[in-house]
C-alpha cells in the first residue's frame, strides 16, 4: 500500500498598517500617487539620517497582537535585515528579529508563532523585457512606498490544505479589518501572503523539506498555488525524488510554478540589533489600551450570531464584513420581533442579490436602510404581503428607494386577505384547469402545483401560498 | 586689535569682543577667510566665501560671529560633503546636520569643511580619499585621526574653534596630537542627525578648541534631545563655563594595568607630571582596576567594523554619490563600490560582514558585545570609587606620515586609551599636558591628557579640566603659523 501524504502550511502575512506617515520618517502613506513624491532623507537613506519610530504604527501593532491573543513583549526591539537591491535604500530593513512585539497567539484553529513590526521596500518597475529584471531596457525605483509601515504575522505549520488557507486567510482579513489599522487590500498590496508549504506521511510529527511561495496576491490564488504545489510534492516523492528547499512563484495564469531561487542562492541576512532605535517599551496603559480598545471580532461575531440562531454561513458572511453585520442588526433593532435567523436570510440572500443584480450596488451606497428592510420582513412575517410579492417590492425598493409600504400599496401587492374571495379564484381554478385537478384526485398530488400557479397568476402573487394550498387540496376532496 | 591677537584669541574671548563691539564680525569673518585660505596644512576639503559663510551672521547668537571649522563628516544642505570619500565625491546633501544647525544658529558662521579619515576610519588622517592633512607642529608628522584636520586648522591658526566626531578615539587623539583641547561627550549628549555614520552605537559629536572654557561654550550650544535622534537625550540643566580653581575632595583613578608596554617614555612623563599637579591642586590619585579594557581594542574592531559594515551599505551607487559602472546591478554594485572606498574601509567592511556572517555571529559579535557589556560594568565600579579616570591619550605624540599606514594594528594600537572609555559610553575630554620628544628624539611635539567622568557628568568634566588647564599653563602659540603658507 503507497503512503498517504498530508501537507503542512505555514504562512507568513504582511500587513501594511494603514498610519499617516511611514514607519520612521513623516512622509504620508499613499497609494497610486506619481512615483517619489513622498520622500525624505530618511526614507531615501540619504546619508547621515536616523529613523525614528511611528507612535501610531506601534499602538496598531499591538492592537493586532491583541486581536490575535498574543502575548504582547514587555520590551521589543528593532534588527537590521542586510541585503542589497534597488528598492532597499539603506541596504537593510528594519525589522524585528531577535524580540518581535507580539509572540504565542492563536486565531481560529491555528497558532501564531510571533508577529513583528517592520517597514516595507520600496517598488522596482522594470522598463521592457516583460517587467522582470532579467532582458529589461531599464529598471526605474519608487521610494513612495519605501518605508511603509508593515506588521509581519508568522504562523505555526498548523494548515493542511489550500482551501483551509483561503478560509483561515480570510478570517485574518476580516479580523484586521475590524481593527481599522490596515485596507487589507491583497490587490493593492496592503495584504500579501507567503506560504511555506510541505509533505509529510500522515501520521508522521517531522516535518518534510518545506518551499516557499511568495507574494500571492489573493487568496483564491494561494489556494491554487498550494494545490499545485502540493500535487508537485507528492509527485516528486511518489516518484522517488526529494523536495528541493527553493522559492517559488506561482503564475495565476497558467497555473504554473517557477523558481525564483535555491538554497545555495539564500541571503546571509547579517542581522545585527539596530543601534540606532532604543527598545520598544510598551507601557502599562498602552497594553490596557491595545486590549481594551478591541472590537467584537468576527470570530466571537459570528459565534454569538449563531448562538441566537442564525445559520453558520450567514453568521460568516455577516461576520466578515463590519457594514453587512451593522446592517443585519440595525434590522434587529428596528422590529424586535423579527427572528435573527429570518432578518440575516433576508439581508445576506434577498437582499445582497438584489444589490449585485442591480449594478452591483454597495451597502453604503444602498438607498434601502435597515429600517426599511425590517418593515418589509415585517409586512411578510405579518402575511400582509406574500414572500413573492416581498421580493417584487424589495426590487423597487433598491432601484427608487420608495419605503415598502408605499410599494404595495401603488402595486396593489398586498395579499387577500378575505379567505372567501381568496375561495371563489380557487373555485375558478380547479375550473379552468380540469386536467391537472384530475390527475390530483387521482392520487398524483404533484399536479397541485399547476393548480397553485394558476391561483397565483390570477391573484398577482397577492395569495398566501399556504392558504391556497389549504383551499385547494379542500374542493379537490383530500 | 592686531591680527596676532585675534591670532590667539579663544572663540570665547572673540565672542566677548564682538558683542562689546570692540570687533565686528564681519572683520573676524573676513580674518578667519584670510588665514583659511591659505591653508598649507591640507585642513580644508571645502572653505566658504564671505557670502556663504554671512549666512545667520550678526542675529545677536550667543556665539555670535566666532567661525567654526566642520569636520566632513556632517551634512551641509548645499555645501559638498564627502565624509572624505571618493564614493560621496561631489555629494551635496539636501539638509543640515542638527549640530551644525545648532551651531549655526547660536551665530557661527561656517568657515569650512575639514579633512578626515575616510568615513572617520583611521588616526592619522592619511586614509583621506584627499590626501593626507599635516601637523602644524611638524608637517612631516600626522595630526591623528580620525578629525584630523579638525584638530590641525584649530591648533594651526586656521580656525579659532572646529567640530569633530569620535568614535573611538577620533575627537580625543588629534587634540593630543596637535596640542588642542578635544571633548568627547556622554553617548547621546548631541545629535547624531545628519553626521555620516561610521558605528552608530559609539559615534558622537563633540568640540576641538583652544581651551576648556571653549569646549563648554560649544558642548552647551550643541547639546540637546533631538527628536530626528532617538538615541539623544541631552545633558540635564546645560552647561556652563568652568571656573574651579582646585580640585580639592576629587579622586582621580588611574588604571595602571593598561599602561603597560608601548608607551613612550616622554608621554609617561608628562602623564606623571600631570598627575603631581593634580595633587598640588588637592585631588587624589589612586590605583584602579579595570580588568576587561585590556580586550576594548579587540571588541571595538569587531563591534564597529559590523555596525559600520551595515552603515555603508547604502553608498551603491542607485541614488547619490559615484556611480561607476551602469552595466548591470551587480557590477553597478561591485564597481562603484570597488572604485569609491578605500582601502581601510573595505578591509573594515569585509571585517564586520565576516562578523556578521550566519554561523560566526555569536563567535564574534555575540561576543564582543559581551565585552562590551564588561567594560561598562568595569567603568560603573570605577566610578563609585572614583570621580574621573585618568590616562594619556595616545600612547606616542604624533608620528610620522607612512610610518603606521602598512600596519593596521600598531595604528589601531594608538587607540587603546581612548576606545574602553567609548565603549562604555562616557564622557572624556583630552587636555594638553605639555611637550616631549618622541621615542627616538626630534623635536618635541604635544601631549595629551585623558579625563573620563561617569555619563552625563560633563559639568564636572570640565570643572576639573579647567582647574587643571590653568595649573598646567600650556602654550600651543608655536603650532599657529604653521598651518599657513
Amino acid at each position: 500500500m503507497s503512503t498517504e501524504y498530508e501537507a503542512v502550511i505555514g504562512l507568513e502575512i504582511h500587513v501594511q498598517l494603514s498610519t499617516r506617515t511611514k514607519m520612521f520618517c513623516g512622509c504620508e502613506l499613499s497609494f497610486g500617487d506619481d512615483p517619489n513624491v513622498h520622500t525624505c532623507p530618511v526614507c531615501l537613506a540619504l546619508p547621515g539620517v536616523l529613523p525614528v519610530p511611528n507612535a501610531q504604527a506601534i499602538e496598531y501593532a499591538l492592537q493586532i497582537g491583541a486581536a490575535l491573543g498574543c502575548e504582547l513583549s514587555p520590551v521589543s526591539t528593532f534588527d537590521r535585515k542586510n541585503y542589497f537591491y534597488p528598492d532597499n535604500p539603506k541596504a537593510y530593513q528594519i525589522t524585528q528579529a531577535a524580540r518581535p512585539f507580539a509572540v504565542n497567539g492563536r486565531l481560529g484553529e491555528v497558532r501564531i508563532h510571533h508577529a513583528h513590526l517592520e517597514e516595507d521596500a520600496a517598488k522596482t518597475i522594470h522598463t521592457g523585457g516583460g517587467g522582470r529584471i532579467k532582458g529589461s531596457d531599464a529598471s526605474e525605483v519608487d521610494f513612495n512606498r519605501g518605508g511603509t509601515p508593515l506588521v509581519e504575522i508568522v504562523t505555526e505549520p498548523d494548515l493542511r490544505s489550500g482551501a483551509q488557507v483561503r478560509e483561515w486567510g480570510q478570517l485574518l482579513r476580516a479580523t484586521i479589518k475590524q481593527l481599522g489599522v490596515s485596507d487589507v487590500n491583497m490587490e493593492e498590496g496592503s495584504l500579501r501572503c507567503d506560504a511555506n508549504v510541505s509533505i509529510r506521511p500522515v501520521g508522521s510529527t517531522e516535518f518534510g523539506t518545506k518551499t516557499e511561495m511568495k507574494n500571492m496576491n489573493s487568496f483564491r490564488f494561494i489556494e491554487r498555488g498550494i494545490e499545485a504545489e502540493v500535487a508537485r510534492q507528492k509527485e516528486v516523492v511518489a516518484s522517488g525524488g526529494q523536495v528541493v528547499q527553493e522559492t517559488l512563484h506561482f503564475d495565476p495564469a497558467t497555473g504554473e510554478l517557477h523558481s525564483l531561487r535555491s538554497k545555495e542562492e539564500a541571503h546571509d541576512y547579517r542581522y545585527l540589533p539596530e543601534p540606532d532605535l532604543v527598545p520598544v517599551v510598551p507601557t502599562p496603559a498602552m497594553l490596557e489600551e491595545a486590549a481594551s480598545s478591541l472590537p467584537e471580532l468576527p470570530a466571537a461575531r459570528a459565534a454569538r450570531y449563531e448562538g441566537i440562531g442564525v445559520s453558520e454561513q450567514a453568521a460568516l458572511l455577516l461576520s466578515f464584513e463590519l457594514e453587512w453585520a451593522g446592517y443585519f442588526e440595525g434590522v434587529l433593532a428596528a422590529d424586535q420581533s423579527i427572528e435573527p435567523r429570518v432578518a440575516a436570510n433576508w439581508v445576506t440572500g434577498e437582499f445582497a442579490a438584489e444589490l449585485r443584480k442591480q449594478d452591483d450596488q454597495a451597502l453604503a451606497d444602498s438607498k434601502v436602510g435597515p429600517e426599511s428592510l425590517a418593515t418589509l420582513i415585517g409586512l411578510v412575517q405579518a402575511k400582509k404581503i406574500s414572500h413573492g410579492a416581498g421580493k417584487t417590492v424589495l426590487e423597487e425598493m433598491v432601484a427608487s428607494g420608495t419605503d415598502p409600504v408605499t410599494v404595495v400599496a401603488e402595486k396593489g401587492l398586498e395579499q387577500i386577505a378575505d379567505s372567501g374571495e381568496l375561495e371563489k379564484i380557487v373555485i375558478q381554478a380547479i375550473e379552468d384547469n380540469p386536467k391537472p385537478a384530475e390527475q390530483v384526485r387521482e392520487g398524483n398530488e404533484k399536479a397541485i402545483g399547476a393548480l397553485v400557479g394558476a391561483v397565483m397568476k390570477a391573484t398577482q402573487g397577492r395569495a398566501d401560498g399556504g392558504e391556497v394550498n389549504r383551499l385547494l387540496r379542500q374542493h379537490l376532496g383530500l | 586689535m592686531a591680527d596676532i591677537e585675534l591670532l590667539a584669541a579663544s572663540g570665547a574671548e572673540t565672542a566677548a569682543k564682538i558683542k562689546s563691539g570692540e570687533l565686528s564680525a564681519d572683520e573676524v569673518l573676513a580674518f578667519w577667510l584670510d588665514r583659511a585660505g591659505r591653508d598649507r596644512l591640507n585642513g580644508y576639503l571645502w572653505q566658504a566665501d564671505r557670502d556663504s559663510a554671512r549666512q545667520g551672521l550678526g542675529e545677536g547668537g550667543p556665539l555670535d560671529g566666532v567661525p567654526l571649522a566642520i569636520k566632513d563628516i556632517f551634512c551641509t544642505e548645499g555645501v559638498p560633503t564627502t565624509a572624505a570619500s571618493r564614493i560621496l565625491g561631489g555629494y551635496v546633501p539636501p539638509y543640515t546636520a542638527t549640530s551644525v544647525r545648532k551651531a549655526m544658529a547660536a551665530g557661527m558662521p561656517m568657515l569650512g569643511k575639514t579633512n578626515m579619515d575616510e568615513f572617520a576610519m583611521g588616526s592619522s588622517n592619511e586614509n583621506s580619499a584627499f590626501g593626507a592633512c599635516l601637523n602644524p607642529w611638524d608637517t612631516e608628522r600626522v595630526p591623528g585621526g580620525s578629525s584630523g584636520g579638525s584638530a590641525a586648522v584649530v591648533a594651526g591658526g586656521l580656525a579659532p574653534w572646529s567640530l569633530g566626531t569620535d568614535t573611538g578615539g577620533s575627537i580625543r587623539q588629534p587634540a593630543g596630537f596637535c596640542g588642542i583641547v578635544g571633548l568627547k561627550p556622554t553617548y547621546g549628549a548631541i545629535s547624531r542627525f545628519g553626521m555620516i555614520a561610521f558605528a552608530s552605537s559609539l559615534d558622537q559629536c563633540g568640540p576641538l578648541t583652544r581651551n576648556v572654557t571653549d569646549a563648554a561654550l560649544l558642548l552647551n550650544v550643541l547639546q540637546g534631545r533631538d527628536e530626528m535622534d532617538s538615541t539623544s537625550v541631552g545633558i540635564e540643566g546645560g552647561i556652563k563655563a568652568p571656573d574651579a580653581e582646585r580640585l580639592d575632595g576629587m579622586t582621580f583613578g588611574v588604571p595602571r594595568a593598561l599602561m603597560g608596554e608601548g608607551i613612550e617614555a616622554g608621554v609617561l612623563a608628562r602623564f606623571e607630571d600631570t598627575l603631581i599637579r593634580i595633587a598640588e591642586l588637592g585631588g587624589e590619585i589612586v590605583d584602579i582596576e579595570l580588568p576587561h579594557a585590556g580586550h576594548a581594542i579587540s571588541a571595538y574592531y569587531v563591534l564597529a567594523p559590523a555596525e559600520a559594515s551595515t552603515n555603508l551599505s547604502r553608498y551603491d551607487g542607485v541614488r547619490y554619490g559615484l556611480r561607476a559602472s551602469n552595466e548591470d546591478l551587480l557590477s553597478m554594485y561591485e564597481v562603484t563600490r570597488e572604485d569609491g572606498f578605500g582601502p581601510e574601509v573595505k578591509r573594515r567592511i569585509m571585517l564586520g560582514t565576516y562578523a556578521l556572517s550566519s554561523g560566526y555571529y555569536d563567535a564574534y559579535y555575540g561576543r564582543a558585545q559581551r565585552v562590551r557589556t564588561r567594560i561598562v560594568e568595569d567603568f560603573e565600579k570605577a566610578f563609585g570609587e572614583v570621580d574621573f579616570v585618568v590616562t594619556p591619550t595616545s600612547p606616542t605624540v604624533a608620528f610620522k606620515l607612512g610610518e603606521k599606514t602598512s600596519d593596521p594594528w600598531t595604528m589601531y594600537l594608538s587607540d587603546v586609551f581612548t576606545v574602553p572609555i567609548s565603549l562604555a559610553g562616557v564622557p572624556a575630554i583630552s587636555i594638553p599636558a605639555g611637550l616631549a620628544e618622541p621615542d627616538g628624539g626630534g623635536s618635541e611635539l604635544p601631549v595629551g591628557f585623558q579625563i573620563a567622568a561617569p555619563a552625563f557628568a560633563e559639568q564636572k568634566l570640565l570643572e576639573a579640566s579647567y582647574a587643571l588647564e590653568q595649573a598646567i599653563g600650556f602654550d600651543g602659540s608655536a603650532a599657529l603659523e604653521g598651518g599657513v603658507s
